[in-house]
């Protein structure tokens, strides 16, 4: 589902991912791990075509990127740590104009289902700066799955969230990963990610240094992994 | 090979490739345009602002020049301090309108969008405009009260329509790129003011010749060249939008 090869990103004289070799099947749910400043989110936003890559193949679902980046958007549910929400429109008004963006069909019910699913429906028409981050989050795994995205793109969701809001995140999380879609999701968290994902990549100084599946690998070893995998890079 | 199987809420491509394309295009716009409205109306923190700026600048016009009746009601004069209260209080709409799109990261949420992108340019230029051309026909009367001047004129308020589609068109470029920046409220005016030159000196004049009864034919030339500036704006944006976006 998504093949990457060779990837480079260079913001003027700094070298972010110097490359990165990555690929995910469908139905995959990968972890990428990684410290601050190992290129996760620089990763991510080419993924998601909000960023040209400096050198390197990326393909998602066959599109080519940057070339075929609109098919490959149609393609795409992302969830960063902002909302990319309005917060002066209500969470049914959000979703909505979302809808129009994607050109979402049977949009009204589409809504209705998608506010359903995240726990939203008693205050659908509230507005969104009225709500607390948990919510606002869930409310953006709603917008990104509104028009039902074969891949999805989780860049540190669980920031700024507190336990309650965090393991309410977690359900909609496995419901999304349980629909078959193809996950990439980055965090510091190693529990958390331990317990979602079905693939752990560590990603370090712009490359992928280490890469072990759920099954091959028992959940308290995990620390020890990660903290290998920065030693090669 | 591309992976056939798509979201059944996506709409399926329907007639010819273009018509397809122009209609997303003008849904796009268009959503873009009634999310801004719908914000702004509940909000009316845009037009609050540029509003009690423009008003604060007519203010400030009529003690600072301390001018005499007879030379107040001066169509240079009048042109001249109607236009910088426009520019004025359309930069603070322009820095404000994309600030709301860039901190709460919602320009990524606008540019994931399976959309051509200068559609997202054009409904956010559109919604400039129409919280511009709100603005301009609040203080008309107003101004129009203060400094005793008869400014209904037609032929002044499509000066003022072109003078604002043109400063629109190249102001929301600019507010993009402005927006990236860390000083963004400071780069808006520095890179905006030289480029919007023209439109201003064009309005200005054309305005001018309105006010003073001058012949069409000393008019034209200033109308001909808001027309030229705001077509040939409007397609620069149309190319460069999606360069302006990218990272």
């Amino acid at each position: 589902m998504i093949k990457v090869r060779k990837l480079v990103k260079r913001f003027g004289l700094k070298t972010v991912l110097r490359g990165m070799d990555f690929h995910a099947d469908q139905g995959e749910f990968v972890a990428l791990l990684g410290p601050n400043g190992a290129g996760k989110t620089t990763f991510l936003r080419i993924l998601a075509s909000l960023s040209r890559p400096s050198m390197g193949r990326v393909n998602i679902a066959g599109y080519r990127l940057p070339d075929q980046a609109s098919a490959v958007r149609r393609r795409l549910g992302v969830v960063s740590h902002q909302p990319l929400l309005y917060g002066d429109l209500t969470a049914e008004e959000n979703l909505r104009f979302y809808g129009r963006m994607y050109g979402v069909r049977d949009l009204q019910s589409r809504v209705a289902e998608v506010l359903e699913l995240v726990g939203l429906t008693p205050r659908r028409r509230d507005l969104v700066r009225t709500y607390s981050r948990g919510m606002q989050q869930r409310l953006a795994i709603g917008r990104a799955v509104l028009h039902d995205p074969d891949v999805m793109l989780f860049d540190e969701p669980h920031t700024g969230l507190d336990q309650d809001a965090s393991a309410m995140l977690d359900t909609v999380l496995r419901e999304v990963a349980a629909r078959g879609r193809t996950v990439v999701m980055t965090s510091h968290d190693l529990a958390r990610a331990a317990d979602l994902a079905s693939r752990f990549d560590v990603i370090s100084r712009g490359v992928i240094t280490a890469s072990v599946k759920r099954d091959e690998i028992e959940p308290n070893n995990l620390l020890a992994f990660y903290r290998q995998a920065l030693q090669v890079a | 090979m591309t992976i056939e199987s798509e979201s059944s809420y996506l709409p399926e491509e329907q007639g010819t490739p273009a018509a397809s394309k122009v209609a997303g295009f003008l849904r796009a716009m268009g959503a873009v345009v009634w999310k801004d409205l719908s914000a702004e109306l509940r909000s009316r923190e845009l037009l609050s602002a540029m509003l009690i700026f423009a008003l604060l600048v007519i203010l400030i016009f009529n003690f600072a020049l301390d001018l005499d009746p007879a030379t107040r009601r001066e169509p240079t004069i009048t042109a001249g301090v109607l236009w910088v209260i426009f520019v004025f209080a359309g930069t603070l709409g322009l820095n404000r309108s994309m600030a709301i799109e860039k901190d709460r990261g919602c320009l990524d949420g606008l540019l994931l969008a399976p959309v051509d992108r200068s559609a997202i340019y054009f409904g956010k230029a559109l919604g400039n405009l129409v919280f511009m051309l709100m603005v301009e026909f609040i203080v008309l009367p107003i101004y129009s009260l203060l400094y005793n001047v008869n400014l209904f004129n037609p032929g002044l308020l499509l000066v003022i329509l072109l003078g604002s589609i043109g400063y629109v068109a190249v102001g929301t470029l600019l507010a993009t790129m402005a927006v990236q920046a860390r000083t963004r409220d400071i780069l808006l005016p520095i890179l905006l003011f030289p480029v919007v030159l023209p439109v201003i000196l064009a309005a200005v004049k054309a305005s001018t010749g309105f006010l003073d009864g001058s012949e069409m034919d000393v008019i034209r030339p200033w109308i001909n060249l808001l027309i030229a500036y705001d077509i040939i704006f409007s397609a620069v944006a149309f190319m460069v939008f999606d360069y302006v976006v990218e990272e």
